[in-house]
C-alpha cells in the first residue's frame, strides 16, 4: 500500500512538473499585453522615458527577457521555495491575494457540496429502487435538466426572478452596502444572504451527476446476485435496500466525493464571476483575462494540483474502501 | 429473451411446427438496440428535442425571410432640443438719447444697487467727481438720472418689439407701467394700453409684448414667431411640463419643456421622427421575437445562432473523438512503453485546467484582434484539443479488458490478420460507449461554447451564437426590461443540450444490455 501510494505521488510530481511546463511556455507565448500597456502608461507620463526602454526595463523586471525554458526554471525554483512572484494586476504577493480570496470559495464550496450530497444521494437510491416509475423518470429528468442547465443562463434567470422581481437578494457582491456599519453577527448574516444565490446556482447545476451516479451505481448493486440471495433468504426490503444494497453503493461513492474534496479549492470560475463573489475564481478570471501571468501561473499550477490530488485520493479511497483492488 | 417473440402472431402461423423457426422474430442486436431505445420516453422526448432544434437552426435559418446580420430601422420619435428659454435674472441696460451709459458705469450702478437698502427708493453713486443718482421705477426696474437729466435705464423685464425699434422713451414708459401693473400709459403722445400678459397696444393694433424670459431657437435659420414665445412664456409661467402649438398652416405640434436646475434654463424639445436602428423592438408580427440591440431580427438570429452552436458542436467533438480513438486504440492494442508513453500524455491533458487555458487564449485573440471567422476555428480547435483524453481513457480501457476476451483469442486463432482484427472485431464493440459519451460530450461542449461566448471570448459578432445572444445580459436594463432578448436563447440552449442528454442517456441504456426491461 505505501509503495503504491509513494509511486503515485512520484508519477504525479512528474505530471505536474510537465503541466506546470506546458502552461508556462503558453503564457509566455501570449502577446503580454500587461506590460505593453503599462510600458504605455508609464511612457505617458511627462519626462519618461520611451516606450521600448521601459518595455525593456519591465521585462526584465518580470523575468521575460529569458527564454521559455530558462524563465520555467527560475519560477519553477522560486516557487518550489513557496514564492510565486507578486501579482501584476493586483500588486500585492500571489500568495496573499490567493490567501485573501481562497476562503469564500472554500466556504461556497463545502456547503455546496453537502447540499449536494444530502439532496442527490436518498433522490439516487429512490430512483434505482424504484427503477421506471413516475418518481425514477421525474428524478432522472431533473437530474439531466441540471446537468443540461448552462450556469450563466440559470444564475441570470435567478437573479431576475429573485433580485429583481422580488428583490430578496443584490445582484453582484458579498457585502451589501452597510456593511461597514454592522455588528460582528449582521456582518455575518450579510455574507451568508449575499451567499445565498450563488450556493443554490452551485447546487442545482452539479446535483444532477452526483445522482445520476448514485443511481447508477445502486442499480449495478442492486442487480447483483448477493442481493438476490438476500431476498431469497426472506429479508424485508428495507432491509436489503438499506443494509445491504446502499452499504455497497457507498464504495464508490467515497472515493468519488473524496476525490473531490481537494475541487473545494478550486472556486467556482463561472458562478463567482457572475455573482461578483470575490473569490479564488473571480479573481483569478480578473487577473487572467488582465494578462497577470503570475497570478494566471499559480491558479493554474495549483488547479492542477487539486486535479492530481483529487485523483490520489479517491484511488487510495477506493483501495481502502474495497479490499479486492488491494492486490492489483 | 422475452423482447424476441412476436407477440402478436398473425392467424396464419398457427400451421408452423412448435419447434418451426419462423415462429420466433429473431432480431439483429440493433434491432434490439433501437428497440430498447424507442421504448425509453425520455430518450425518445430527447430525440424529437433535438429533431425540432436541428429543424430550427438548419431549416430556420433557409425558411427565414431575413438575414443573419440584416439590420432594420424605423422611424422614431426622438425629443430633439428645439428651443431654449432663460428667465432674465441680469439688468439690461438703454441709455437715453444722446446719452452714454458706458459698461464702467454699469458696473457701477450694479456696485450702488448691492449696497441699496431692499425697500429704498434712491441711491447714490459718484464716479469721476460726478453724482448719480439711481431710482427705483417698479419692480427690478430703475433709473439712472445725473443732475436731473435722466441718462439710462435698468430693467430686467425685457420689451420685444414686433416691428421697428419702438423708441427709448416708448420703453421707459412701458416698463414703468408694467413693472407698477398700470394698464395704459403716454409716451410721445401716443396712448398705450398694456395688459397683465405684457401685451403693448397702441390703437387695437400690438406692437410688442414685455417678458422676463429670452427664447432663442438652437438651429440658426428658424425664426421663432412672436405668438410662439408668448404661448411659450405663458406654458412656462404656468410650469407646465408639456406645450402644444398650433403653426400657422394649422399643424399642431407638442414640445416638451424641460427644467435645467443647473443652469437655470428650460429646454424646449420637439419631438422629430428620426430614422434610426429598431433597436430591442417587442415581439410583433414581422419580428417575432422583436430585435436586437443592432436592430437585427431575434428569431433569425437565434435560427443561425443555433447553427454555430450545433456546429461547433459537432467539429470539437469529432476532432475529440478522431485524436481519442487513434491515440487511445493505439495504447490499448500494442500496451508496453507506447501504452505507458501515451497514457502519461494523456495524464498531462487530464491536468491542464481547460476552463482557465480557454479564457486566457480567448483573452489573447482579444487582444490580437483575431477576425472572428478564424478565431471560431481557433476556438473550435482549442476546444478538441483539451478535450480527447477523457476519450482515449474509455476507448484504451475498452479494448484493454476486449483484447483479453475469447473472441479476440479466436480471431487470432483463425489468422485473421492485425489491421482486420482491430477494426473489424475491436473497434465495433468500442462504438456503443463511445457514442454515448460523444453524444453527452456534445451537450456539454455546446454548455462550453456558450459560456465562453457569453463571457465574450468566444463567438463573435457578427456571428451569433447563442451565448453571445445571452451576453446581452450583461447590461442589467436589458436583462429585466427585455426578456425577448435572453430567455429564447436560453431555452433554446437548455432544450438542445437536454436532448444531447436524454438520447446520450437513453442510449446507454439501450446498449447495455444489462438493463433489461
Amino acid at each position: 500500500m505505501r509503495k503504491f501510494i509513494i509511486k503515485r505521488i512520484i508519477m504525479s510530481i512528474f505530471i505536474l512538473f510537465f503541466v506546470a511546463f506546458i502552461i508556462y511556455a503558453l503564457l509566455r507565448c501570449l502577446p503580454s499585453s500587461y506590460v505593453e500597456n503599462m510600458a504605455q502608461q508609464l511612457s505617458m507620463a511627462p519626462g519618461a522615458k520611451s516606450y521600448e526602454e521601459w518595455i525593456a526595463q519591465l521585462n526584465a523586471q518580470y523575468g521575460l527577457d529569458k527564454n521559455i525554458v530558462m524563465g520555467f526554471f527560475t519560477w519553477l525554483g522560486d516557487a518550489v521555495r513557496g514564492n510565486f512572484g507578486d501579482s501584476w494586476k493586483f500588486t500585492v504577493p500571489v500568495l496573499q491575494k490567493f490567501n485573501d480570496v481562497i476562503w469564500v470559495s472554500f466556504i461556497m464550496g463545502a456547503i455546496s457540496l453537502v447540499l449536494e450530497l444530502v439532496i442527490a444521494i436518498p433522490l439516487g437510491v429512490i430512483a434505482a429502487t424504484k427503477q421506471y416509475s413516475r418518481a425514477d423518470y421525474a428524478i432522472t429528468a431533473g437530474a439531466l435538466v441540471g446537468i443540461s442547465l448552462p450556469t450563466f443562463f440559470f444564475a441570470t434567470l435567478l437573479k431576475l426572478v429573485f433580485s429583481v422581481k422580488l428583490g430578496w437578494f443584490d445582484l453582484y457582491g458579498l457585502v451589501g452596502r452597510d456593511y461597514a456599519q454592522l455588528s460582528a453577527a449582521g456582518q455575518f448574516w450579510d455574507k451568508a444572504h449575499h451567499l445565498v444565490l450563488p450556493i443554490v446556482t452551485l447546487v442545482i447545476v452539479s446535483v444532477g451527476s452526483l445522482m445520476r451516479y448514485t443511481r447508477t451505481n445502486m442499480l449495478e448493486v442492486l442487480n447483483s446476485d448477493y442481493i438476490r440471495t438476500a431476498r431469497a433468504k426472506g429479508l424485508s426490503e428495507r432491509k436489503v435496500i438499506y443494509h445491504h444494497a446502499f452499504r455497497n453503493t457507498l464504495i464508490p461513492l467515497v472515493t468519488i466525493v473524496g476525490g473531490s474534496l481537494p475541487g473545494l479549492f478550486s472556486g467556482a470560475l463561472i458562478t463567482e464571476t457572475l455573482y461578483m463573489i470575490p473569490g479564488i475564481g473571480y479573481t483569478s478570471y480578473q487577473a487572467m483575462v488582465a494578462g497577470d501571468i503570475p497570478f494566471s501561473m499559480f491558479y493554474m499550477t495549483f488547479l492542477a494540483i487539486l486535479t492530481l490530488a483529487g485523483n490520489l485520493i479517491s484511488d487510495i479511497l477506493y483501495a481502502v474502501v474495497d479490499p479486492r483492488v488491494r492486490v492489483a | 429473451m422475452s423482447d424476441m417473440k412476436d407477440e402478436k402472431k398473425p392467424q396464419q402461423e398457427e400451421h408452423y411446427s412448435l419447434n418451426d423457426d419462423r415462429r420466433v422474430k429473431v432480431l439483429s442486436p440493433g434491432a434490439l438496440v433501437a428497440k430498447r431505445f424507442f421504448r425509453n420516453r425520455l430518450a425518445v422526448l430527447g430525440m424529437i428535442m433535438l429533431l425540432v432544434m436541428f429543424v430550427f437552426s438548419f431549416v430556420g435559418g433557409l425558411v427565414s425571410p431575413y438575414g443573419q446580420d440584416e439590420q432594420f430601422y424605423t422611424y422614431e420619435d426622438q425629443n430633439k432640443e428645439y428651443a431654449g428659454v432663460v428667465r432674465n435674472n441680469d439688468f439690461r441696460y438703454d441709455s437715453a438719447e444722446g446719452q452714454d451709459f458706458t459698461s464702467i458705469l454699469q458696473a457701477q450702478f450694479m456696485l450702488a444697487y448691492g449696497k441699496m437698502a431692499p425697500n429704498a427708493e434712491t441711491a447714490d453713486f459718484a464716479y469721476k467727481d460726478i453724482q448719480y443718482t439711481i431710482t427705483r421705477e417698479g419692480t427690478d426696474f430703475y433709473s439712472i438720472s445725473s443732475n436731473g437729466t435722466l441718462l439710462a435705464i435698468a430693467y430686467k423685464d425685457i420689451v420685444n418689439s414686433d416691428e421697428a425699434d419702438l423708441g427709448f422713451a416708448v420703453k421707459y414708459a412701458a416698463l414703468k407701467a408694467y413693472t407698477n401693473h398700470e394698464t395704459d400709459f403716454n409716451a410721445d403722445g401716443t396712448d398705450y394700453t398694456i395688459d397683465e400678459d405684457g401685451t403693448i397696444q397702441t390703437g387695437g393694433r400690438d406692437v410688442g409684448y414685455i417678458s422676463r424670459f429670452v427664447v432663442s431657437p438652437v438651429e440658426n435659420g428658424i425664426n421663432l414667431s412672436r405668438q410662439f414665445k408668448e404661448e411659450l412664456d405663458a406654458a412656462i409661467e404656468d410650469d407646465a411640463s408639456e406645450f402644444k402649438f398650433t403653426e400657422d398652416d394649422g399643424t399642431e405640434k407638442t414640445y416638451e419643456i424641460t427644467y435645467n436646475a443647473s443652469t437655470q434654463s428650460w429646454s424646449i424639445l420637439q419631438a422629430t421622427a428620426t430614422y434610426v436602428y429598431d433597436q430591442y423592438a417587442a415581439p410583433s408580427k414581422a419580428h417575432w421575437l422583436g430585435t436586437d440591440v443592432n436592430g437585427m431580427d431575434m428569431l433569425t438570429r437565434l435560427m443561425y445562432g443555433g447553427r454555430v452552436s450545433l456546429v461547433i458542436g459537432f467539429i470539437v467533438v469529432l476532432i475529440e473523438a478522431g485524436i481519442g480513438v487513434v491515440l487511445g486504440g493505439i495504447s490499448g492494442y500494442c500496451g508496453g512503453w507506447v501504452d505507458n508513453l501515451i497514457m502519461r500524455i494523456v495524464d498531462i491533458f487530464y491536468c491542464i485546467p481547460s476552463m482557465p487555458v480557454i479564457i486566457i487564449l480567448g483573452a489573447a485573440m482579444d487582444a490580437m484582434r483575431v477576425d472572428p471567422q478564424i478565431r471560431m476555428i481557433y476556438l473550435m480547435l482549442i476546444l478538441g484539443f483539451l478535450g480527447w483524453p477523457s476519450i482515449a481513457r474509455l476507448v484504451r480501457g475498452q479494448i484493454l479488458s476486449l483484447r483479453e476476451q475469447e473472441f479476440m483469442t479466436a480471431t487470432e486463432a483463425c489468422g485473421i490478420r492485425a489491421s482486420r482484427r482491430i477494426f473489424r472485431h475491436l473497434i465495433p464493440n468500442v462504438i456503443p460507449q463511445l457514442i454515448v459519451t460523444c453524444t453527452m460530450s456534445l451537450g456539454s461542449t455546446i454548455i462550453m461554447e456558450a459560456t465562453l461566448s457569453f463571457l465574450g471570448l468566444g463567438v463573435k459578432f457578427p456571428f451569433a451564437s447563442w451565448g453571445n445572444i445571452i451576453s446581452d445580459v450583461n447590461d442589467a436594463f436589458v436583462m429585466t426590461h427585455y426578456w425577448f432578448i435572453w430567455i429564447p436563447a436560453g431555452i433554446c440552449l437548455l432544450i438542445s443540450v437536454l436532448g444531447f442528454n436524454f438520447v446520450g442517456d437513453g442510449l446507454r441504456d439501450a446498449f447495455d444490455p444489462k438493463m433489461k426491461r
